[in-house]
Parts: structure tokens; C-alpha cells; sequence
């Protein structure tokens, strides 16, 4: 069985994110690691793996040193990574980002793709859905559980009221959340190992998508104007007098905070 | 604009969400709203109250189960169909797979976790906090249809008294999108929400002074019907489970309410909180940190106040 | 009279040294193994690597790992605080024929310089002391270089392990055979968790320690094998920040004197440094010796207090604070060597092996120059065939250091450092009378005690230190967020410290640790607290390890994450 996860390289979660003040977009010249929540999704493929055989492809659209990153996962068991690294590609937005990575799973033909739910960053919210579509493929997020049957996924989908339990048949695409499993430590041998293993670094033409369509050039939203943090307003300070209690109810009600 | 803005409904009634949507985007231009699933032509009128001329609904089967593909289907019908030049989503964990995959299918941009929306010379543009609610970043759509995620709560719904002509429509669907197959839906006992979901948060800190102290906490917590949150400080003592630690280390929560108690506010607690609506402090301490970003400070003895307000809470409810 | 060294932590080198416990197919083989990512153990690989390069016979007889490079910090550089502003003569030497000084990221040639006399309320210019000349120099971040070593190792071919810590030393018959890895994935009480991952026997035919600064495999080796030096060995902590700034900077400056205080009677040695990075940045740092007496002795406080000198005033203001850390120096000098460098299978390289310059506030560039030595010790020893367990079979690494400019250095300022524990006035005539005489005199080997040796005093200090205000003087636990610290709390705790102590000891732990670590705990009677501790704040400044704990390497990973410091 093939699985593709699509990882991403992202800021380090350090203390200075910040947003470069010309291109208006989220510093990313610093450190920077496999966005966190996606070693869910790479554990998961592995533990499908263990079960039923078959071949962990790594997929990510990032800057060529994001193949460190991938280098992580690799040492977690994943057997090879694939990057699209191209200039061209840099501040893709969702569409921009969905289309690349659509060519490249399309070129590998993953029964199952995987993603991981959110990233850190911020800029991959529900990539999975968008991808999905691009692939014409059933897709199930925000999996706490998954089981893998011949021929088809069964997810245990987290909603606000509960869950549901879908399934689809393969090839699929899901996204799971960070309750799915923990993931593991690589063992010294898989940090070790991981060197050897493929990893192939693709530019857009490989892919045959166009440079126009994404990046900065093919973005569908911009991003106008940076400011202050929304304020939060006068704060009231309340010192307690045996009233406190219900000042404290009444600013709730006012609010229609319950 | 004209704007399309996509309305769940559970139990009959229609999401709080998605009518604050549409009350913004009647307040900018003109606004229709879109109910799908079984229902919907019923609870479609309502629509009207809240600033949308035409309510559309589709209760095709294929729309029975609370899945997300078959959705896109609809709305990219229905675009063709309006003309609306924008889609409006009210954030849930169906709207955002449904907006992104339309974003998708229509090659359309779409900007998320949006708290406001404006018309600058005649242009969309939103508003959206970033990197962890610390900068407050503006922005815009190219190209045809402009779609929106809207952050949970962050948009009132207005009542308008306007009535709505509600019209049923039908759409095919793509062959993949009706793949993925319901096997069964669960309702979670209301034991409480979990901390990462709950819209109210009650949290204790070291100054709680003992264990026990969270059996107080637990009380408002259920009174007000949200979930109980601690710090690291008394995660590491033992005091509560590390499940429920808020901060760098522990879980990022964002409720609409955050009331802190005995809790100091250092950092690695704030950055786990910093993104709550409204924050509660209660405090003995008049320099603890946490009355440097809170919006509501009380110095005070939590070990008086919270009983007290627990006490106030049931009444109001009752 | 309380001192800490009365209450000694529940641990000894022992603890740190073992045999091989993997069965033997599991275990990895690798040719030479280094621990620590620093400027000594990345010398130390690079210069393996170019000569098996060089050699491609020698290179195959060592498997298919031929040198293997232990990090515990989440990369190259994650561990890494200095100041720092470095002789580039051990550079130029190690990448020699391959690179020059412009490839190698640095913040520029020393600018021009100042050294300053510090009191309350003024600071006066002297001329700076013949080793504190810094012209010819050039200003780092030893964590940027560090970063930028690591590449040109694994361009060698040299595997570097980050996020694996090396906690135990693997020594049968009499040799060193390797070193085995930590645990991952255990909880509070030690029980397996559900991502445990067990550490690893990694068996190599040669092991290095370039740990720096308190290295516990280091320190288990010098006992193992018997290679004290004559005086014990003595630490100073540094803490620093580094800021973004309105205008640059353009000279370093040194000072001495306030906020710390003079007589011998507080123990209070050591000063600061202010030294542009590029035009954009500053980093500011204190050091002062842990032999410091007072119980409130708080050298994250006194760098706070030091800012709000006029003379730094003027030149942080307006800026903004991005980095924060803490690292001990070790300060025992020359006797405070261990007698030999090597043992059979082992070389000890850096700061670890007490191969710092106080007087000089150099280090860098002796364990980048004793790094490239014990490679080249390493390879003649693999080139001969020889079996590095043989006694004598590295001891010309031992006389490669002897022979080295870094020796004649710290030979002649051997008593200086000892000489402040007369005070300042004393130390200082003391210390120009070993500059003028270029170490002649006085002769004979000044003593060093033992930090935890020194008898706590109570002054009041902690009223003088500057309230935080969260934008310009800072408390230590917004300081450990700066620095990148997000290690998992659900840990065992790595710090060995009596739980049990007298209440000075505990008070004078909590304000030692720049992290905020430890609180005094609950009264015990008669005199005696508990001792709470936050292990998950540690940022492994070995300070603990100098004053009557014990440091050991956490999991993997943990810590912080420095980049610019």
C-alpha cells in the first residue's frame, strides 16, 4: 500500500515569529522544523505500514533546506521524500500551494494521502480539503481514529457535537488530528539511516504547473496592511469588596458571554 | 458585493455563525443565504430576519449526511447560478472543509479565520489576527469570487426584521464527492466540553493554594457550562491532570470567556491564552503579570469570590 | 557557617560510566565518536573528515560510519552561548587550503574597543589590560558558527546526531569503547511512555568529549581514569541578551567593577561585555565567578541591575530584547588541567578538558584548535592501524597541546584568576604584576576552592535589584521563554540536588539559577527545607553543578534553543 503525507516546513516555534515588515508575510529566514502537527500524520502512516505493508512517501512544497526537515521523518521510518522546491513557488497561498501539491501526489499515486490537521504557522488551514478536490478524490478530516480495510478508510471524524464514523473507499485522502496517536522518537539507527534514503527535489516544470498559477504571482488573496494587535480595549480593574462577584456576573451577561 | 453566505442549521434552528455572517454581509451589500441537508426549506426563511433577501436550499439525499464534497457541489452551482462574487463561511469543522474545497473548484481566493469584514473603495477587504493574535493583518481578494472563513464568534448576529423569499434548487454532483459515506453519527454526552473546545474556561493556578481548590473551580465550570483549565505550576505539583494544562507547553485555547484564578500570568501561560475573547483575572496579587493583558482584573480573594459567583451563576440561570 | 558543598547531590561519576548492556547485534558501530556540537567537537570532526578524505584507505577500514557526532540540543548551535568575540588564528588553521575568514559567518573584525571602571554612578575609561587587546579579532555568535561548522562537517561526510544525548561512558578492560545514548519518551516517575525509544550502545574504535562546560561524561572520565589536575576546578556563570537597537554599536566594551563588590569578603568577581552584532544588534552579558557568597547572589539580577547604567542605558534603549541566555565558563586555568588529555580510547577536548583563558575571555579558539589536534591524533593513531586502546597510543595529543601557542598562554596567566579572590584592589596589582613579568612572577600555584566550598552570607543584595517592567529589565521566567526553552514537562527530573537542605542553601540555589529552577520548599524543622524544583525551566547552565547539584543530560532535544547567542 502506498500512503503520501504531505508535511511542511515551517518557523520554529521560537520566541520571535515575525512578519517581515516589506513583504508583509511571516518571516521565514530563521530556524525551522517539520510543522509539528504533521509527524501525526506521519506517524500514522507508519503504524498503516507496520500493519499492511507497502511504502511511506514523504511530499512537501518548501525551500531546498526544508529537506532537513524531511530528513526528521525519514528517520521516523518513512521510506523516501519528494520536495518541490522552486523560487517560483515561494508565498503560494492555499490555491497555489493545493495545485503543486495535487501534480506532485498525482505523479506518485498514493493509495492513501495523509495530512496533519493544522500547522503552526498558520498557512495550511484545510489545505486537505482543497487538495482533495484538485484530486477528484473522497476525503475525511479531522480523524481521531483510522482503520485501513481492504480497499477502503474508516475514519472517526471530531465534530462540535460529537463524532461521526465515515468511510471511503481507496484511493482517499484524510487528515488527522493531533489525537490520533503520539508520535514516535526516531531510534538512533532510523536518525542514522535516514541519510541514505531517496530524496528527490522536483521544480515546477517537472510537474508541468505553470509558474504564474502560483506563488506570489498566482495568489488569489493579498495581504494589505499590518497593525497593533486588536486591543483589547480599557481593561476594568475591580477591587474586591464583597461585589465582586457580581460585577463580575453582570459584565459576563452584558457581554452575552454565556 | 453581492455575497452568498452558507448556513448550517442544527435541531431546526439555524447556527448563531452563519447568521452573523450574513448580518455583516447584508451590512455591506447585498446578501443571500444557502441551507442544505434535510430541513433546510424549512429553516431557510429565517434567513430574512437577519438581512438576506433569498434564502436558497437544496434537501437532496446526497446532502443527508454532514459531509463536506457534496457541499462544494452545491455552492459552485449556486454561484454560477446568483452571480454572487462572494461566499461567506461561518468557521466549523464542515464550513472549512467545504470552503476549501469550493476555493478549490472555483480557483477562487479564500482568506480565513477573518474576524471583520469592510468595503474599501468598493473592494473586500478583511481583517484576520496573526501569529498568535499578536498583529492584527488586513486583507484583500484577486480575481473573481472572493471567499471568506469567519473566525467562530467573531461576527454578531443582527436582527433586521427582513423577510426572505426562500427558493429550492437543484445540483448534480461529482462522482468522487459522493464517495464518502456516513456509517454513524454519536452524540457526546454533555460531560463538558474539552478544553480545546469549550467557548468558557476556567482555569487555577498555584495561588488556588491547595488541591482542593479545583473542586471550586469544577463548580463554576459546570455552572457556567465550560471546562476546567490549570497551569503548569500545579500540573507539576500533582494538582490536576497535564491534559488540561494551558501554555506553551501544554494546549493553545481560545475561548470566548477565560477566567484565570490565582494565576500569575507568566508568560508560558499567556501564550496559550493570549487568543481568549475576554479575560477574567482573579488575584490577590495587584503586580501579578496576568492584570497587565487581562481585560477584566479582580484583586480580590479568589477563595471568597469564586464560591460567590458559582452561587450568582446558578441564580441567573435557574 | 552553611555550605553548599555540605550537601552534596544523591550522584556520582560512577553513575555516568558503564559497559556495554545491548545485545551485541544492536549495537551501532561507527569509527570515532564525538560528543558535543560545539566549537571543539565540530573541529575536531571537520579535521577527521578532510584527512579521510585525504586517505580514502584509512576512511573504509571505519565502517560505514566513520565519524558520528553527538548533539544533545535540537541542532547544531541549540546549546551554544558566548559572547563572543574570537581569535580567528585556530579558523584560518582548521580550513586551511579549503576556505578563508570571509566564508565563515561572522559579525566582523573588532571594531575598536573600551574597557571601562564601573561605579554607581559613572564609569571610567582605562586603557585596556595587555589580554584584553582584542585587535585582530573578529565578533561571533557561537551558535551561528556553530550552525555553519555543522554544514562543513556533514559536507565531510561526518553523520551529526542532533537531539541525542550522550549519558553514559562505555569502558571495558581498561578502555573506552564508545558511548551509550539516552532514553527518550519517559515520563515524570521514569515509567516508559507510550513513544519510549531506548537509548543506544554506540561502539566506536576512538571516542571524543567536547561536552564544554561541566561535561558529565568528561567529568566521569577524569575520575575513572584518575586525570585530576593539581587545583579543583572553578566556574563562573555568564548570563546574556542580545538586542535589536536604534543605532549600532561600534566598539566592544568590557567593564569591571559595579554592579559587583570589591572587597574579598563577598567573593564577587568578574564584569561584563557589550558587543555589536552587524549593525542591527547588541548582545550584553555579566559573568561572575560562582564563588560569590551572598545568598541573593543572582547573576541574571545583577545584568539587569548593570542596564540600568547610564553607559548601557544609552545604548539599549529603544531597542527590543530577541534573545536571552545563560552558560557557565569554566575559570580554574592552567592547575586546574587534567593531568593528561588522553586515555586509552579517549580524547578530551575544549572547555571541557578546562581549556579556557579567563584573563583573556578566550575559549573558542583553544577548543577549535584542540579539536583539530585530537583529530589529528585520531587519524595518525587509526592510520597506524593502531588499536587507540593501547596505553600511550594517543599521547601525541598530549604533546601536540603542550606545543601549542594556547599552552604558553595559559601557563603565564596561571595564578591570575586565583589572585581576585583577594579582592579587586589586591587581585588587580597581583594580576599586573603577572602581566608586566609575563607570568614570571609570582611563581608558585595559587590555590583554587571549590565554589560550593564558599560559606553564604546574607547582605540585603537582593534590594538592589531593579524591579521587572517586561520591557526593559526582565524576570527569569519571561528570560527562559526567550530562550526557546519549550522542553516537554512530563520528564524525570535530570537535576540531582539533595532534597533535603539547610534554608540558606535552597535560597541561595533559587536566586543562583538564572532559570528560575529551584524554590525553597516547605520548613522541615530544625533549621532544614525541601527543595522544589521545575526541571522543565533548565537551561542547562551547569551553574547547579558548581555549587553542590549535579547536571546531567536530559532527553534529547530538551532545552533551549539558541540561535543568536
Amino acid at each position: 500500500m502506498k500512503i503520501a503525507v504531505c508535511v511542511k516546513h515551517v518557523p520554529d516555534a521560537t520566541v520571535h515569529k515575525r512578519i517581515d515588515p516589506e513583504t508583509k508575510r511571516l518571516d521565514r529566514s530563521g530556524e525551522s522544523t517539520l510543522n509539528p502537527t504533521d509527524l501525526n500524520a506521519v506517524e500514522e502512516a507508519l503504524r498503516i505500514k507496520e500493519a499492511h505493508g507497502g511504502e511511506v512517501v514523504l511530499v512537501s512544497l518548501g525551500p531546498a533546506k526544508a529537506s532537513d526537515s524531511l530528513r526528521k521523518a525519514l528517520a521516523m521510518g518513512a521510506d523516501r521524500s519528494v520536495l518541490v522546491s522552486d523560487d517560483a513557488a515561494a508565498g503560494s497561498d492555499l490555491l497555489g500551494t493545493a495545485r503543486v501539491l495535487a501534480a506532485a501526489l498525482e505523479r506518485e499515486g498514493a493509495d492513501l494521502v495523509l495530512f496533519g490537521q493544522a500547522s503552526s504557522d498558520g498557512d495550511g488551514a484545510v489545505l486537505w480539503a482543497a487538495v482533495a478536490d484538485r484530486l477528484r478524490r473522497p476525503m475525511i478530516s479531522q480523524v481521531a481514529a483510522l482503520t485501513v480495510d481492504a480497499g477502503s478508510i474508516t475514519g472517526k471524524r471530531q465534530t462540535e457535537h460529537g463524532y461521526d464514523v465515515i468511510t471511503a473507499p481507496l484511493p482517499a485522502v484524510a487528515a488527522v488530528s493531533d489525537a490520533i496517536n503520539e508520535p514516535r522518537y526516531p531510534s538512533l539507527k532510523g536518525i542514522m539511516g535516514a541519510k541514505s534514503k531517496p530524496q528527490e527535489s522536483l521544480a515546477l516544470a517537472d510537474l508541468g504547473v505553470a509558474a504564474e498559477s502560483v506563488g506570489e504571482a498566482g495568489s488569489q488573496t493579498t495581504v494589505l496592511e499590518l497593525g497593533p494587535p486588536p486591543s483589547r480595549g480599557n481593561q476594568i480593574t475591580i477591587e474586591d469588596d464583597g461585589s465582586a462577584a457580581q460585577k463580575i456576573l453582570d459584565i459576563v451577561l452584558e457581554r452575552r458571554l454565556l | 458585493m453581492k455575497a452568498l453566505v452558507f448556513l448550517e442549521h442544527y435541531a431546526g434552528e439555524l447556527e448563531k455563525g452563519g447568521l452573523g455572517a450574513l448580518s455583516k454581509a447584508a451590512s455591506l451589500g447585498e446578501a443571500v443565504g444557502v441551507v442544505l441537508g434535510p430541513g433546510a426549506s424549512e429553516v431557510a426563511a429565517r434567513a430574512g430576519a437577519y438581512g438576506a433577501t433569498k434564502a436558497y436550499a437544496c434537501e437532496d439525499d446526497v446532502l443527508a449526511s454532514p459531509l463536506p464534497q457534496p457541499r462544494v457541489d452545491a455552492l459552485a452551482t449556486l454561484v454560477q447560478k446568483t452571480g454572487a462574487d462572494a461566499v461567506l463561511f461561518a468557521a466549523s469543522v464542515l464550513s472549512a472543509d467545504v470552503a476549501a474545497g469550493l476555493a478549490a473548484r472555483l480557483d477562487a481566493g479564500l482568506n480565513w479565520d477573518v474576524i471583520d469584514l469592510s468595503v474599501n473603495d468598493g473592494e473586500l477587504v478583511g481583517k484576520r489576527p496573526a501569529l498568535g493574535d499578536t498583529v492584527l493583518v488586513d486583507v484583500g481578494w484577486k480575481g473573481g469570487t472572493k471567499l471568506a472563513l469567519i473566525r467562530s464568534g467573531a461576527l454578531d448576529p443582527v436582527e433586521s426584521g427582513g423577510v426572505a423569499e426562500v427558493e429550492l434548487f437543484e445540483t448534480s454532483f461529482s462522482d468522487f464527492a459522493t464517495l464518502a459515506a456516513l456509517v454513524e453519527q454519536t452524540q457526546e454526552e454533555v460531560t463538558g466540553p474539552s478544553i480545546e473546545e469549550a467557548d468558557i474556561i476556567v482555569a487555577g493556578g498555584r495561588g488556588l493554594g491547595s488541591p482542593e481548590g479545583f473542586t471550586m473551580l469544577e463548580e463554576l465550570a459546570a455552572a457556567l457550562g465550560g471546562a476546567v483549565g490549570a497551569t503548569r505550576a500545579v500540573v507539576d505539583a500533582g494538582w490536576y491532570p497535564y491534559s488540561t494544562q494551558v501554555g506553551q507547553t501544554g494546549k493553545t485555547v481560545s475561548p470566548k470567556l477565560y477566567i484565570a484564578c490565582g494565576i500569575s500570568g507568566a508568560i508560558q501561560h499567556k501564550v496559550g491564552m493570549q487568543g481568549a475573547g475576554t479575560i477574567i483575572a482573579i488575584n490577590k496579587d495587584p503586580n501579578a503579570p496576568i492584570f497587565d493583558f487581562c481585560d477584566i482584573g479582580v484583586v480580590g480573594d479568589l477563595h471568597q469570590i469564586v464560591p460567590k459567583l458559582t452561587e450568582l451563576v446558578r441564580a441567573s440561570r435557574a | 557557617m552553611t555550605r553548599p558543598i555540605d550537601f552534596p547531590p544523591p550522584f556520582g561519576p560512577a553513575d555516568a560510566v558503564g559497559v556495554p548492556s545491548d545485545p551485541h547485534e544492536e549495537r551501532i558501530e561507527v569509527g570515532v565518536a564525538i560528543v558535543g556540537a560545539g566549537p571543539g567537537g565540530l573541529a575536531c570532526a571537520i579535521r577527521l573528515g578532510q584527512l579521510l578524505e585525504e586517505h580514502p584507505e584509512v576512511r573504509e577500514r571505519l565502517g560505514e560510519v566513520p565519524v558520528a557526532l553527538f548533539e544533545k540540543g535540537k541542532q547544531a548551535g541549540s546549546h551554544l552561548l558566548s559572547g563572543a568575540v574570537v581569535n580567528p588564528r585556530a579558523l584560518r588553521q582548521l580550513f586551511r587550503g579549503r576556505l578563508t575568514m570571509a566564508d565563515v559567518p561572522t559579525y566582523g573584525e573588532v571594531p575598536g574597543e573600551a574597557v571601562y571602571l564601573m561605579s554607581r554612578r559613572s564609569a571610567v575609561r582605562i586603557p585596556p589590560p595587555p589580554t584584553m587587546r582584542n585587535h585582530g579579532n573578529v565578533i561571533v555568535s557561537i551558535s551561528a558558527l556553530a550552525r555553519f561548522l555543522a554544514e562543513q562537517a556533514e559536507a565531510l561526510g561526518v553523520a551529526v546526531l542532533p537531539e541525542t544525548a550522550a549519558t553514559k561512558l562505555l569502558v571495558e578492560h581498561g578502555r573506552v569503547v564508545g558511548i551509550r545514548t539516552g532514553d527518550r519518551g519517559r515520563g515524570r516517575e521514569s515509567e516508559p511512555l507510550s513513544t519510549f525509544e531506548s537509548g543506544s550502545d554506540v561502539v566506536a574504535g576512538l571516542t571524543v568529549l567536547a561536552e564544554g562546560t561541566q561535561g558529565y561524561l568528561t567529568a566521569a572520565a577524569i575520575d575513572r581514569f584518575g586525570l585530576e589536575g593539581e587545583n579543583p576546578q572553578i566556574w563562573a556563570l555568564g548570563v546574556k541578551e542580545v538586542w535589536r537597537v536604534p543605532k549600532p554599536l561600534r566598539r566592544i566594551v568590557h567593564t569591571m567593577g559595579w554592579p559587583l563588590r570589591k572587597s574579598a569578603r563577598y567573593g564577587e568577581f568578574g564584569g561584563s561585555f557589550i558587543y555589536p552584532m552587524g549593525d542591527e544588534l547588541v548582545t550584553v552579558g555579566f559573568v561572575a565567578g560562582l564563588e560569590a557568597k551572598d545568598v541573593e547572589f543572582s547573576v541574571h539580577d545583577i545584568l539587569q541591575e548593570f542596564k540600568t547604567h547610564r553607559l548601557v542605558w544609552k545604548i539599549l534603549h529603544g531597542g527590543e530584547r530577541v534573545a536571552w541566555g545563560a552558560k557557565t565558563i569554566t575559570e580554574g586555568g592552567y592547575f586546574s588541567l587534567p593531568r593528561r588529555f588522553n586515555a586509552p580510547g579517549l580524547l578530551l577536548v575544549g572547555e571541557g578538558a578546562g581549556l579556557v583563558n579567563v584573563p583573556r575571555l578566550k575559549g573558542v579558539h583553544y577548543a577549535i584548535e584542540s579539536g583539530r589536534l585530537a583529530g589529528e591524533a585520531a587519524f595518525r593513531a587509526l592510520q597506524r592501524g593502531e588499536v587507540a586502546g593501547r596505553v600511550g597510543a594517543l599521547d601525541s595529543y598530549d604533546e601536540s597541546l603542550r606545543e601549542s601557542p594556547m599552552w604558553r598562554e595559559l601557563y603565564e596567566v596561571r595564578n591570575m584568576r586565583q589572585a581576585f579572590d583577594k579582592g579587586f584592589f589586591v587581585g588587580g596589582a597581583l594580576a599586573s604584576m603577572m602581566t608586566v613579568t609575563k607570568g614570571r612572577m609570582p611563581n608558585g600555584r595559587f590555590p583554587t576552592h571549590p565554589n560550593a566550598a564558599a560559606s553564604l552570607i546574607k547582605t540585603g543584595r537582593a534590594a538592589r535589584y531593579p524591579t521587572p517592567d517586561g520591557t526593559y529589565v526582565y524576570d527569569k521566567l519571561s528570560s527562559v521563554f526567550a530562550s526557546g526553552n519549550r522542553t516537554r514537562d512530563d520528564q524525570p527530573n535530570h537535576l540531582k540536588v539533595q532534597s533535603r537542605v539547610r534554608r540558606p542553601v535552597a535560597e541561595a540555589w533559587k536566586w543562583m539559577c538564572p532559570a528560575h529552577v529551584y524554590e525553597v520548599g516547605h520548613d522541615l524543622g530544625d533549621g532544614m527545607v525541601s527543595v522544589e524544583i521545575t526541571p522543565s525551566n533548565c537551561v542547562q547552565c551547569g551553574a547547579i553543578t558548581a555549587k553542590g547539584g549535579r547536571l546531567t543530560p536530559p532527553e534529547g532535544g530538551s532545552g533551549p534553543e539558541y540561535t543568536l547567542t
